[in-house]
């Protein structure tokens, strides 16, 4: 297992509670995010089965960050060997469900 | 309609509980993941593969646990066969009106070795105390996966077992046979074979299970909460004689099918006229015929 941590600064949005989404399975993960106070930063921890593919996951979360633009977040990923579309899909159906919000755009 | 086999086990515990009424125990944010699995280098789940807590069905307190049959195929760790206990326990504590097992499991969870083993069992004498406790427990079983290995005796020893045509029950799976007799023996690649052997209606016609429905969320709840008032009513705790009479049940159908090759021959000597169409029956007609046919459950 490979672990990433990601954080970015900028956000706005602020969340309550905690949301699961997805699963651990083949090709596909689970996807825990919560509130928890970060000084308004967003933090994405991941934790990985495939290993050496940093740079993708920080390209798929920063634009899941521009996105959403969340503060006070934190975001922690269990991998199976999810593809980068699945993983933004899942990233945007955890933050369309803890905010209640359709789009990232919608705010 | 609203597939049961299709949504995860937090989409099924969503759909049978009235709406808004579920508390988890142990939610994904404390994060009690396997402490074995991180050894062997391979990915945790912040459930253990296993959501548990309680809720209410039109009114009635209901305690209910449901496998993830995506993540390591339902498999029973050491982890989440202790919050299938804790949840039973805590159901007899609260006097819960009734118990849901949402089982979609292969058994055991192999990585974590006896660890998980011993945990099976802990879930068997669990089920056995609730019951012995007054408390009505059913399996639920309609998931892809089905429901194998110790986890299959688990479902056996609560007091009704809910299926669909689409998910089995058994103790060793195909692919175990096979390995273990051989392909002539059984051939795990032929899925018709394997649906009547181990599939849902077979289950319904030998009594293994007492309630089979559509596969639909609505269906599966509405069954196991009739399953849960017959308990009730005829007594919730395992007897000496119930187990006597199930010991008979199973002398019995060793007698009369031991020789048989093929669940149609069983289906046969159960007196159905014309048992190659029962695997193309739908459900309700399935039940129409399985009413005059099938075996007496004892439970």
């Amino acid at each position: 297992m490979e672990t990433l941590r990601f954080n970015f600064s900028g956000g706005q949005r602020r969340i309550d509670g905690a949301r699961l989404v997805g699963v651990v399975g083949s090709g596909n993960l689970e996807i825990l995010i919560e509130r928890k106070p970060l000084d308004g930063a967003c933090e994405v921890e991941i934790s990985t089965a495939a290993h050496g593919f940093g740079p993708i996951w920080e390209a798929v979360v920063r634009d899941f960050h521009q996105r959403w633009q969340l503060a006070d977040v934190h975001v922690s990923i269990n991998d199976m060997g999810a593809t980068p579309a699945v993983v933004s899909l899942r990233l945007d159906q955890a933050a369309e469900s803890i905010t209640g919000s359709i789009s990232g755009e919608a705010s | 309609m609203s597939s049961y086999q299709e949504a995860t086990a937090r989409q099924r515990i969503a759909g049978m509980l009235d709406e808004g009424s579920f508390e988890e125990f142990l939610p994904p944010q404390m994060r009690l993941t396997s402490p074995h699995l991180p050894q062997l280098d391979a990915p945790v789940s912040f459930d253990d593969g296993v959501a548990v807590g309680r809720g209410t069905i039109e009114g009635r307190k209901v305690f209910i646990a449901a496998q993830e049959g995506a993540f390591m195929g339902g498999a029973v760790g050491e982890v989440h066969g202790a919050k299938l206990v804790g949840m039973l326990r805590r159901a007899v504590d609260e006097r819960a009106d009734a118990v849901l097992l949402l089982l979609e499991t292969g058994g055991v969870r192999l990585h974590e070795a006896n660890a998980g083993l011993i945990a099976v069992s802990e879930v068997m004498r669990a089920v056995l105390d609730t019951r012995a406790a007054g408390i009505p427990v059913i399996a639920l079983v309609g998931g892809a996966n089905g429901c194998f290995g110790g986890m299959g005796i688990v479902a056996r020893c609560t007091n009704g077992v809910v299926i669909s045509e689409e998910s089995r029950l058994a103790m060793s799976g195909p692919e175990v046979i096979e390995t273990a007799g051989g392909v002539e023996e059984f051939d795990a690649r032929d899925r018709a074979l394997v649906w009547r052997v181990t599939g849902g209606k077979h289950r319904y016609l030998l009594g293994d299970a007492q309630a089979i429905v559509s596969d639909d969320i609505r269906s599966f709840r509405d069954a196991a909460l009739r399953l849960a008032d017959a308990a009730r009513g005829a007594g919730t705790g395992l007897t000496l004689e119930a187990l006597e009479a199930e010991q008979r049940m199973l002398g019995s159908r060793l007698e009369r099918f031991g020789e048989l090759e093929d669940p149609l021959e069983i289906w046969e000597a159960l007196g159905v006229d014309d048992p190659h169409s029962v695997p193309l029956l739908e459900t309700d007609a399935f039940r129409e015929l399985a009413e005059r046919h099938r075996e007496g459950a004892a439970s």
